[in-house]
C-alpha cells in the first residue's frame, strides 16, 4: 500500500511541476491544482497509513491519528480558495495583456510560427 | 481581560476588517476613512499595551480555546513578537492614513484588505504553532494579492500573476515540509518540536533535515533571499506605493520565521541537526546583499531603487540570523525595525515625488522640478541618510552594531568588506538618484495643469515614518537595551520551552 500511495503522490508532483513550468497560464493553473492534490495526499499520510482503525479518538484501542485529517481539511479549503483566485487572475491577465502567457508577452518563436 | 490581551492584536484587525465592510463604513467614504484610521490606532495602542505588559511580566502564552499546548494552538507574546506586532500595527495605521488622501478610492475594499493583511501578519508573528503559521501566511498572502491588484494596470496584472503563482508553489512546499516534520516529530507546536528534535535518531534525523531545509526554501521565498528574490523588484515597483510601503513588513515575516525556526527548533540544542541551515543562510545572504546593491545601482526609477533596498536589508538581516549569537540577533532586531520604517518612508516619498513631476513620474532622469522641493528634498535626505547608514540617524547605529556583532567571529573577515562596499554602492546609487531628481530639471514650473501638492494626511504619514529614524537614534540606549533583551529571550531555549509548554493560561 505504501508503495502505491507514494508513487501516486510522486506522479502527481511530477505532473504538477512539469505543468507549472509551462509558459501559458492554463497549464500552470492545472499544475498548481495537481501539486495541491499531491500535497493533500502527502499530508494525509503523515499520520501513517493504517487499515481498520477508528477514525477519531473513541473507545477503540486502535485509532488513526486525527490531526493530519484536520490539517488536510484546512489545506484543502485554503488550496481551493487560492485556486479560485488564480483562475480569476489568469482570466484578467488574458483580458489585460491580450495573451495567456505568464510573462505577459508572446515569445518571438511563437510569433514566427503564426506568421 | 488582561490574559486575553495577547489575542487582541489578532482579533481586533479581523473585527476591523468586518466593521469596515459593513454599513455605515461600507457606504460612506469619509466614515470609512475615519473608522479605518481609528481602528488602526486602537490596534496599535493594544499592541503597545501588550508590549509593555510583556516587558513587565515576561513572556505571555495564550492557549486558544483553553486547549493547552502542545495539543492546542498557542499564541506566544515574547519581547520580539510583540515588538514586531506593534511595528506592524503602527505601519498599518500610517498606511491607512496615507491612503485617505485618495489612493483608497482607486479600487474597492482598500481599508478592509489592509486590516486583513494586518491580521495575517500579526498572527504570523504571534503564533507558536507551525501549521497555524502556515494558515496566517495564507491569510496575509490572500490580502496581499488583492492589495497588489488595487488600482492596477497591465504591468500590475502581470506582476501579480507571477507573484501569486510563486507563492502558491511556496505554500505547497510549506505543506510538504510540515507533513515531513509532523511525520517525524509527531507534533507541530514549535516548542514541542524543539524538544523532540533532540531525541531523533537513525533515518528520522535525515527526514527532519529535509523538512527543515524545505522550510528554508519557503522562508527564503517569502523573505526574498537570493535565488528566490526575483519576484520582489517587479512586484513592489508595480504595486501602489502605499501598498508597497505596507509590504515593507512582509519580507520581514519570512526573516522572523527563520529566526524562530533556526534558533529555537534547529538551534544549539538540536543535537545532530543544530545549525543545519546556517551555512546556507550565510552565503545566500551575502549573495543577496551583492545582488541588491547591484540592483540599486542599476535602477531606472525610484520605486525600483527602494525595492532593491528591501533586498539589501533582507540580505543583511539573514546574514545576522545566520551568525546566531545573542548580539547578532539583537542587532538584527534593531536593524529590522529601522529598515522597515525607512523603506516604507522611501516608498511613500517616491510616490509623492512621482506625483509632482508630471509625465516623468519617479524615473531617475531629467524632468520637471517638483512643486515642493524643500519639503520633499528634506524628507528624501533624512530617509536616504538613514537608509545608507550615515551618521547621525538610526541607520548608522544599526550599521555600527551589526558590524560589531560580526567582528569577533570568523564571519567578520568576509562580512566587513562586503557590507561596507555594498553601503558604498547604496551611497552612490541613492545620491545619484536624489541629485538627478531634485537638481537636474528642465522646463518651467508653471505648466498648464496645476500640480498636485502634498495632502495633509500624506504629510502626517510621512512625518510619522521619518521621525522613527531620529527617534531611534536619540533613544538608542533604550532601543538597544530592548533589542538585547528580546534577543536574549529568543536564544533562551529552556525558558521559552518551559514558558510555552507549562505556562498556557
Amino acid at each position: 500500500m505504501e508503495l502505491l500511495y507514494a508513487s501516486c503522490v510522486g506522479l502527481l508532483v511530477a505532473c504538477g511541476v512539469f505543468l507549472i513550468l509551462r509558459s501559458r497560464t492554463f497549464p500552470v493553473v492545472l499544475g498548481l491544482t495537481m501539486l495541491s492534490y499531491a500535497v493533500n495526499l502527502f499530508l494525509f499520510s503523515s499520520g501513517r497509513l493504517s487499515l481498520n482503525q477508528a477514525a477519531v479518538l473513541g473507545y477503540s484501542t486502535d485509532y488513526a491519528d486525527p490531526l493530519p485529517q484536520a490539517l488536510v481539511l484546512t489545506a484543502i479549503v485554503i488550496g481551493f480558495a487560492m485556486t479560485a483566485f488564480v483562475v480569476i487572475l489568469a482570466i484578467r491577465g488574458r483580458a489585460d495583456l491580450g495573451n495567456d502567457h505568464v510573462n505577459g508577452q508572446v515569445p518571438d518563436k511563437d510569433k514566427k510560427g503564426k506568421a | 481581560m488582561i490574559q486575553h490581551l495577547t489575542s487582541l492584536p489578532v482579533l481586533l484587525p479581523m473585527l476591523a476588517g468586518v466593521i469596515l465592510l459593513m454599513p455605515p463604513c461600507g457606504k460612506n467614504v469619509a466614515i470609512r476613512r475615519i473608522a479605518s484610521v481609528v481602528l488602526g490606532l486602537i490596534t496599535s495602542c493594544v499592541s503597545i499595551a501588550l508590549l509593555l505588559q510583556v516587558q513587565q511580566h515576561g513572556t505571555a502564552v495564550y492557549a486558544i480555546g483553553d486547549w493547552s499546548a502542545p495539543f492546542g494552538i498557542v499564541l506566544v507574546a515574547d519581547p520580539l513578537s510583540t515588538l514586531l506586532v506593534s511595528l506592524t500595527s503602527i505601519l498599518c495605521t500610517v498606511c491607512a492614513l496615507y491612503a485617505c488622501a485618495g489612493d483608497d478610492e482607486k479600487g474597492s475594499f482598500f481599508h478592509p484588505l489592509l486590516h486583513f493583511l494586518l491580521l495575517g501578519v500579526n498572527g504570523a508573528f504571534l503564533t507558536g504553532d507551525a501549521f497555524n503559521l502556515f494558515v496566517f501566511f495564507e491569510v496575509l498572502l490572500i490580502a496581499s494579492y488583492s492589495l497588489l491588484m488595487h488600482g492596477g494596470d497591465k504591468r500590475n496584472t502581470r506582476a501579480a500573476l507571477q507573484y501569486v503563482i510563486m507563492n502558491l508553489v511556496g505554500s505547497a512546499i510549506f505543506l510538504i515540509a510540515l507533513g515531513v516534520l509532523y511525520g517525524v516529530l509527531g507534533t507541530l507546536n514549535m516548542a514541542d518540536m524543539a524538544q523532540k528534535v533532540t531525541f531523533l535518531e537513525g533515518d528520522d534525523v535525515y527526514l527532519a533535515k529535509i523538512g527543515g531545509l524545505l522550510l528554508l526554501v519557503v522562508f527564503a521565498l517569502k523573505g526574498a533571499l537570493l535565488p528566490l528574490h526575483l519576484w520582489l523588484p517587479n512586484t513592489y515597483a508595480t504595486a501602489m506605493p502605499v501598498v508597497a510601503a505596507m509590504f515593507a513588513i512582509m519580507t520581514k515575516v519570512g526573516v522572523y520565521s527563520m529566526m524562530r525556526v533556526y534558533t529555537l527548533i534547529f538551534g544549539d540544542e538540536a543535537g545532530e541537526l543544530s545549525h543545519m541551515a546556517q551555512s546556507w543562510l550565510w552565503w545566500l545572504a551575502l549573495a543577496t546583499i551583492v545582488m541588491g546593491a547591484i540592483g540599486v545601482l542599476a535602477s531606472q526609477d525610484l520605486r525600483k531603487l527602494v525595492a532593491n533596498l528591501v533586498i539589501v536589508s533582507v540580505g543583511t538581516l539573514v546574514a545576522l540570523v545566520a551568525v546566531q549569537t545573542v548580539e547578532a540577533s539583537a542587532a538584527a532586531i534593531y536593524y529590522l525595525v529601522h529598515s522597515t520604517m525607512v523603506t516604507a518612508a522611501l516608498f511613500i516619498l517616491a510616490d509623492l515625488i512621482g506625483r509632482q513631476r508630471g509625465k516623468v513620474a519617479d524615473r531617475i532622469t531629467v524632468g520637471r522640478p517638483v512643486t515642493q522641493p524643500i519639503l520633499l528634498g528634506f524628507g528624501f535626505v533624512i530617509a536616504a541618510v538613514a537608509a545608507i547608514g550615515m551618521p547621525p540617524l538610526s541607520g548608522f547605529i544599526a550599521k555600527i552594531w551589526l558590524l560589531k556583532a560580526t567582528f569577533n567571529s570568523e564571519y567578520g573577515i568576509v562580512f566587513w568588506p562586503l557590507y561596507l562596499l555594498a553601503s558604498l554602492a547604496l551611497l552612490v546609487g541613492i545620491s545619484k538618484a536624489g541629485s538627478t531628481v531634485f537638481w537636474h530639471h528642465k522646463g518651467n514650473t508653471n505648466d498648464s495643469h496645476e500640480q498636485e501638492r502634498v495632502h495633509p494626511a500624506q504629510l502626517a504619514a510621512l512625518i510619522v515614518l521619518l521621525s522613527s529614524a531620529p527617534l531611534m537614534a536619540i533613544f538608542a540606549g533604550q532601543a538597544s537595551e530592548y533589542a538585547l533583551n528580546a534577543a536574549t529571550v529568543l536564544h533562551d531555549f529552556r525558558g521559552t520551552i518551559s514558558a510555552i509548554l507549562e505556562g498556557g493560561q
